[in-house]
């Protein structure tokens, strides 16, 4: 897979902004625009969930995302589905090849046993944070709360699982100046955190910084990557497409 | 590995019979034990729990299976909730696998794996939105379509690779298979016992389930 979309960014790019690792982040992102996340020490994490902003009822649905492309990863190809059976974005390129979507989230008490205690008194901005509290105070800032907090991806980070289902972590996934494109083929709010994956071995807390570069990418034409990687996207961007008939 | 269970129908607490393509809601007790028995076999059971005082607090997939560092369930595994704790654990297995991966069958998404003209087919998230409305476990704690969840499917056989590949395989329950589990907190029950006629989670003839509470 080549990086088509390189050229593309450089004369259409909208915004760039460093999320610093173990920070949190929200925003919308509109039909046909893109967001490139780069990786910028090694080993990042992503957390991030998708809701559509004009019913946040409707939300990345992971079980769907799964069985319609009968895949337990995402990589280039792979849409989120909605629940409501629509193609919420797109990974149309994807220097990593595998990110999580079975995990979960760090939440305080792991982030605390495994890295010990942090405040904000002692360490500033330093200190440690986690993915679950990152994503609920984005959350709260749209009406959003626990009730809403549900299965998501981890972007840059590899879980595999044996053929007895036992999960095992694959450290050095993602380097330094890995990339991943998502294009948005809904109005999605997207909310996320760069605090460490839950199973992360790393013994220090020292979660990479990332990278977001916004650009115009346009819609999914006919030929599109996404579109043509299995018959079930092809039914998905339909169901996309007449939500925004008009 | 299968483990049978100690205790006796005749003494059970509740039982009940749920058809294929029903909603069920039951609230379990802290301590009791609560059994799922596939009556006519390869029949996917969806479940969610909820904390019976807070459904805010629910059944977490991703929890239970960071928890675990294991995908499938089996005999000793926690059911972990949103907030980390445990909810139930299962002490009894005769089937040996069920599902935390493939969630609900939904109209919608029904449209996306089989056919756009597959909406009018019945599924489980329609059998949940169901028991929103007429279940008075769910009415009573101001329920909707938010506390809706990534569930488990027992007897649903949903294989992961090493490199990652996942499938909908024919089951593995087989007539009188039974998952038991004993409840750690007091849990609201919400079940839909599957309608899907379109992939083999149900054997393409969705059969009934039997529910049993044991104090």
């Amino acid at each position: 897979m080549t990086f088509n979309t390189k050229d593309f960014l450089v004369n259409k790019t909208l915004w760039q902004e460093t999320v610093p690792g173990g920070n949190h982040w929200s925003g919308l992102m509109r039909r046909g625009s893109a967001l490139r996340f780069t990786d910028l020490q090694g080993g990042a994490n992503v957390s991030m969930l998708l809701y559509n902003i004009e019913d946040k009822l409707e939300r990345y649905n992971m079980p769907d995302t799964l069985k319609a492309q009968h895949t337990a990863f995402l990589s280039t190809g792979n849409v989120c589905y909605s629940d409501m059976g629509r193609v919420m974005c797109s990974i149309i390129n994807d220097t990593v090849g595998w990110h999580d979507t079975m995990c979960g989230l760090s939440d305080a008490a792991l982030i605390e046993q495994k890295y010990g205690v942090s405040n904000y008194q002692a360490q500033r901005n330093a200190m440690y944070r986690n993915a679950k509290d990152g994503l609920l105070i984005e959350l709260a800032k749209h009406g959003l709360g626990k009730r809403d907090l549900v299965a998501n991806i981890n972007l840059f980070s590899k879980v595999s699982a044996n053929n007895e289902g036992r999960l095992v972590f694959n450290g050095g996934n993602s380097q330094a100046g890995d990339m991943v494109d998502i294009r948005f083929d809904m109005n999605v709010l997207v909310v996320l955190s760069t605090a460490p994956h839950a199973l992360d071995t790393k013994v220090i807390y020292q979660p990479a910084d990332v990278l977001l570069t916004a650009w115009h990418a346009g819609l999914a034409d006919t030929d599109d990557v996404c579109r043509k990687a299995c018959e079930q996207n092809q039914r998905g961007f339909i169901n996309t497409e007449r939500f925004y008939a008009n | 590995m299968l483990i049978e269970s100690k205790f006796h129908i005749e003494q059970a607490a509740l039982s009940e019979t749920c058809m294929a393509g029903e909603a069920w809601t039951g609230l379990v007790k802290k301590g009791q034990t609560f059994r799922i028995l596939d009556l006519k076999g390869n029949q996917a059971v969806d479940t969610l729990f909820y904390n019976a005082h807070d459904a805010e607090e629910r059944y977490s997939a991703a929890d239970t299976i960071q928890r675990q560092g294991q995908i499938y369930l089996t005999n000793g595994s926690v059911l972990y909730s949103s907030e980390g704790n445990p909810m139930l654990t299962i002490t009894a297995d005769t089937c040996g696998r069920h599902d935390t991966l493939g969630g609900a069958c939904a109209a919608e998404s029904n449209t996306v794996r089989y056919d756009l003209a597959k909406r009018s087919m019945h599924s489980c998230r329609d059998s949940f939105m169901h028991a929103l409305n007429h279940s008075e476990h769910v009415h009573d704690r101001s329920m909707t379509k938010r506390d809706i969840t990534a569930n488990i499917n027992f007897f649903m056989n949903v294989p992961v690779t090493p490199d990652g590949g996942l499938s909908f395989a024919d089951g593995i329950s087989a007539p009188g298979k039974y998952v038991e589990m004993r409840a750690e907190m007091d849990v609201l029950v919400l079940i839909s016992n599957c309608p899907q006629l379109n992939n083999p989670c149900n054997a393409y003839d969705p059969t009934p389930i039997q529910l049993l509470v044991w104090d």
